[in-house]
């Protein structure tokens, strides 16, 4: 018999148009051709509606987080919008303390967008997925008309399992605790800010976009009192370090010059005038502990790819105001606010 | 980052708040105003307060450009995007500035106005190029170190006989700005607002020079000391700001002497006179009516004035009853004594212009500043 009387995708010079999205052929076969290739598993072979997964092993409960993506450049140095896709919803899973178990997607397409791009961009996407050891097991896509959407914009969420016992809250955070950052920060952000801007250094400003799981892991296991993980992304530093103080009803105080910065992140903010403490990271973690674990799990994460450069950057105090304050380099004291307004569109 | 870590030296800092705290004479106060947003700041973001003696208080004035623009102004810009259909271009912070009728550039924007934020004078003439069905206004605003790239902008659109470039001209001037300053009331009327000298403004310097300041020296027996934007700078300007009111001098020292001489920029200086002739009179806010501050285009460039070519007359629009901008700007006022300051009044909804741009006396202290008003306290 003759293949299928079908005519393929031209994955090369094609563009997506509203028929991808219609529910007729032209869908089943981008679904096929694209995401079903690159994505493949169990799960997606069997073309259901949703897919059924094991139960949790005993005790142990259910965490799910849901992530949107809307980045502008969809490549930039470092990654793209499909491996940031992956990353960052596995990190809102595995700052919880879980272990990330399975993903489901959504994309929406805009008329016109280049195959070629989305095929590569779901290439990335799964092989970040791979990498992490967490297959999409649902989907869908949308396609809408030209002018409605900036290219692709993709949905995740995602499944864990937290084991018995892990209780990191944002409303853990005590008195005399201490405040770590696995590595510098603002890179994610400052590369896509370079990458907008034509800013040209050395060497490329690289996005850290990271699945942290691994990384999160080592952290529990490392402090049994740990109180909390975060994944500092938009607003940087300072807005996921607010959002602490918010939740737990402390103070934190920072010192400056433990905070690490890469020299060409730290240049291109004295160029523009940001503050890299505002600048998204999507690698990052911030774990609050007990002062007399903080050394333990500096020296634990320090001793994974992904936490070289962590460093223990603050401590936290008891302040009814809440306020997130820091000791300057240069000898002073200020606030470390919330940022007011957006300071970079469409980051992650 | 080399030239720039070396002046945020804490180490040097603590030498140097110790020798300003060692020359600082006892029982003596001193109130010196840092006239640019640069400074206010440098002084907010690195803490220079904690490290100044409290003898020393920093007066924070009106150097921040869309601090001082007036309502009148954002208005126009907002017409000629709204009315007009122009495609109107400016500077970050100016999209935020509160206009009459609740409106911003932003919620202008928002409400189908074509209003685009830019980081160069030379973007605007480039989208005008891009787009020769458009009418482009670029709304100029800034002090002299602004000035220069526009007048470019104007000799260039000439060049090119562009027909669909103008710009909404509103730059201003800092000397008349000092001198509005010291001729105020509350200056000049002794003892109400003490003023001991003033730290002359970085950038604008370098354009203009170190010699305009010497009219205020003399004039009004005020010491100025040029200083850079980093932290070590302003602290050195202090320093010696306080060595010439302790042995009676009334001078125009220059701290920032790696990028600022006597005579500035003289091919920057040429363009802007060939291209801009002083205003009678401009309307500032915080200031009022200011004789001779601010530029209009020359009647040879007329083809590239906004306002000539939309005919656009200029309404002045009184601030809320309640803000404390006018006074702030004057130095009269700090950001807390203003009832709004922190209630209505947020870095997210600014009432007043000072609590927009990260250089205005409000939005500095609210951001960087503000746990000093309250003392800490534990959690109940």
């Amino acid at each position: 018999m003759k293949k299928a009387y079908i005519r393929p995708l031209d994955l090369r010079h094609g563009s997506v148009d509203l028929s991808h999205g219609g529910g007729g052929r032209a869908m089943a076969q981008l679904i096929a051709d694209v995401f079903g290739r690159a994505f493949d598993n169990e799960w997606l072979r069997r073309g259901d509606d949703g897919a059924v997964l094991p139960a949790p092993a005993p005790g142990e409960r259910l965490v799910v987080a849901t992530d949107a993506h809307v980045v502008s450049p969809l490549f930039f140095p470092g990654g793209d919008i499909g491996c940031l896709a992956v990353h960052g919803t596995i990190n809102d899973v595995a700052v919880m303390g879980a272990r990330p178990l399975y993903l489901a997607a959504a994309f929406i397409i805009e008329e016109g967008f280049p195959l070629a791009d989305l095929v590569r961009l779901v290439a990335s996407m799964a092989a970040a997925a791979r990498e992490a050891g967490v297959p999409v097991v649902t989907g869908d896509t949308k396609v809408v008309e030209k002018g409605k959407g900036d290219g692709l914009f993709i949905a995740t969420t995602g499944v864990g399992a937290l084991p018995a016992g892990c209780e990191l809250s944002g409303a853990a955070a005590r008195p005399g605790d201490a405040v770590i950052v696995s590595g510098t920060v603002g890179d994610h952000g400052m590369a896509i800010m370079a990458q907008r801007e034509n800013l040209a250094f050395d060497a490329a400003i690289r996005s850290d976009t990271a699945a942290l799981h691994g990384l999160a892991a080592v952290a529990v296991a490392a402090a049994p009192g740990l109180r909390l993980l975060r994944d500092p992304t938009r607003g940087g530093l300072a807005a996921t370090l607010n959002e602490i103080a918010q939740q737990s009803a402390v103070g934190i105080v920072l010192d400056e010059a433990a905070i690490p910065v890469d020299p060409q992140v730290a240049a291109a903010c004295e160029f523009l005038g940001l503050d890299p403490l505002n600048i998204a990271n999507e690698g990052k973690l911030i774990a609050v502990c007990p002062a007399a674990e903080a050394e333990a799990l500096v020296a634990a994460l320090r001793g994974h790819p992904l936490g070289r450069r962590a460093a223990r950057i603050g401590e936290v105090i008891a302040d009814a105001h809440r306020f997130v304050q820091m000791k300057t380099a240069f000898g002073g004291r200020r606030m470390v606010d919330w940022l007011a307004g957006e300071q970079l569109p469409r980051i992650c | 980052m080399k030239y720039v870590d070396e002046f945020r030296d804490g180490a040097i800092a603590r030498g140097l708040a110790a020798a300003i705290a060692r020359e600082v004479e006892p029982g003596r106060r001193y109130a010196f105003m840092e006239f640019c947003g640069g400074h206010t700041h440098a002084i907010s973001r690195y803490g220079v307060a904690d490290l100044l003696p409290p003898a020393v208080r920093m007066v924070h004035g009106p150097g921040c450009p869309v601090c001082v623009l007036p309502i009148g102004r954002i208005d126009q810009a907002i017409r000629l995007a709204l009315d007009a259909g122009a495609t109107v271009c400016t500077y970050g912070d100016t999209l935020r500035v509160p206009a009459s009728g609740g409106l911003s550039m932003l919620r202008a924007r928002a409400r189908g106005a074509d209003i685009r934020m830019i980081y160069s004078a030379a973007d605007a003439l480039a989208l005008a190029r891009q787009a020769p069905q458009r009418q482009v206004v670029f709304f100029a605003i800034g002090f002299e170190t602004t000035t220069p790239p526009t007048a470019l902008v104007i000799r260039e659109a000439a060049r090119l006989g562009l027909t669909n470039f103008s710009v909404l001209c509103c730059h201003v001037l800092t000397p008349a700005a000092i001198t509005a300053i010291l001729e105020s009331p509350e200056v000049r009327e002794l003892g109400s607002v003490p003023l001991d000298g003033f730290i002359g403004p970085a950038h604008v310097s370098t354009v203009i020079g170190s010699r305009p300041y010497a009219h205020f020296a003399e004039e009004y027996r005020k010491p100025v000391v040029i200083a850079g934007f980093e932290p070590l700078d302003v602290m050195q300007a202090v320093r010696m700001l306080v060595r010439q009111v302790n042995e009676g001098r009334a001078e125009v020292e220059n701290e920032f002497t790696r990028a600022v001489t006597a005579d500035g920029n003289l091919k920057a200086q040429a363009r802007v006179s060939e291209v801009f002739e002083l205003r009678r009179e401009f309307e500032w806010r915080g200031l009022g009516l200011v004789p001779y501050s601010a530029l209009r285009i020359r009647a040879p460039f007329a083809a590239f004035d906004a306002e000539a070519r939309f005919g656009l007359d200029y309404r002045p629009v009184p601030d809320h009853p309640s803000c404390e901008c006018g006074a702030i700007l004057r130095g009269v006022r700090s950001p807390v004594d203003c009832k709004l300051f922190g209630t209505v009044c947020t870095p997210e909804t600014p009432m007043g212009s000072c609590m927009v741009s990260s250089e205005g006396a409000c939005a500095a202290h609210y951001t960087y500043g503000r746990f000093r008003d309250i003392p800490l306290t534990a959690a109940p």
